[in-house]
């Protein structure tokens, strides 16, 4: 029974392997990337437009709100990132009505260089807002003591993060393949529906959390002269 | 019996219960979690936005406890190290 889909593997030279989950990810770029570029050929701003620029432009401020409801006060400086992560999870998750697809987020791999891209982020935003010194500063309040744990803090949500994803997915495409084994007609097709809306869900919780981190990382902490109430 | 029946026994023992007893504290929190959250929309209608996002946050953070039990009990059955070690082992015996 195949774990992921990094056992399949398509061509072989020495360590250069090429397997499922690369070929994989490569098809699911060249889809968001060439979709895009086609749809924002002709953008046009009055009230006659294609359908397919209806749909990016409600997607893009969606994200947008989202990211500014979190606290990040200009969200277009972050929503390269955050909006990418966003889709690639969630198409990685989509696509899994297409049969013979197995998502590549179901692979350690690929959900770790995704945790890894957001450990790495966090820093560089909170290093363009606050400066250097001024970020290193925040790993030691509110005291002096709180620095190791700080630090550890830090390492294990990125854990987190690439373990998260990576069981639910995994789990969903587990049990679907388990089910086609048992009971092959009715029943996997409501696994395959539960495994989208996790997808969907893991998606949207993947983007939050980093956008969270990157919140927290870049909230400078002067202190406010009023009880800001949010409304 | 021999190690590698030990081996076998113990892991599947040790699968079935680690997802068995890991899923109880999450599901527990989940529900506690959900049901406030449905108590506090009650009471501000206005703020559903904030609450629902905050729920699905906090839910994810408990699910993930279960995630990793799910994650152990995996390795356990289908990339257990110490059945690997012993089944090159009885191979490298039968071989002989």
């Amino acid at each position: 029974m195949r774990l992921s889909p990094d056992q399949l593997v398509f061509w072989q030279h020495g360590f250069f392997k090429l397997n499922g989950t690369i070929v994989l990810t490569w098809g699911l770029m060249l889809v968001l990337a060439v979709g895009s570029k086609l749809i924002t050929r002709k953008l046009s701003t009055d009230l006659k437009r294609s359908r397919w620029q209806n749909l990016l432009e409600i997607v893009v401020t969606g994200i947008e709100k989202q990211i500014s409801d979190v606290g990040l006060k200009h969200p277009e400086k972050y929503i390269g990132f955050l909006g990418t992560l966003f889709l690639f999870v969630a198409l990685a998750a989509l696509c899994t009505v297409i049969p013979g697809y197995e998502p590549p987020t179901g692979s350690l791999s690929t959900t770790a260089a995704l945790a890894l891209c957001v450990f790495v982020a966090v820093p560089l935003f909170g290093i363009e807002e606050q400066g250097f010194w001024g970020y290193l500063a925040s790993y030691t309040k509110p005291t002096i003591i709180m620095l190791p744990f700080n630090i550890i803090s830090e390492l294990s949500r990125t854990l987190a993060l690439a373990v998260r994803l990576f069981g639910n997915m995994m789990s969903g495409a587990m049990i679907i393949a388990i089910l086609l084994t048992i009971t092959p007609f009715i029943f996997p097709i409501v696994m395959t529906l539960l495994g989208l809306l996790t997808g969907m869900v893991q998606a949207y919780i993947f983007s939050i959390l980093a956008a969270v981190y990157i919140a927290a990382a870049t909230r400078s902490r002067k202190p406010k002269p009023a009880l800001a109430i949010k409304t | 019996m021999d190690s590698m029946t030990i081996i076998a026994v113990v892991s599947i023992i040790t699968a079935g219960l680690t997802i068995a007893l890991g899923s109880i504290g999450p599901a527990l929190g989940e529900g506690r979690a959900v049901s406030t959250a449905l108590t506090s929309l009650a009471q501000q209608p206005d703020a559903s936005a904030t609450i629902t996002r905050t729920l699905f946050v906090g839910l994810a953070m408990i699910e993930s406890i279960a995630i990793y039990c799910f994650v152990v009990s995996m390795i356990l059955i289908f990339a257990n190290p110490f059945w690997n070690h012993v089944i090159v082992g009885a191979a490298k015996v039968a071989g002989k």
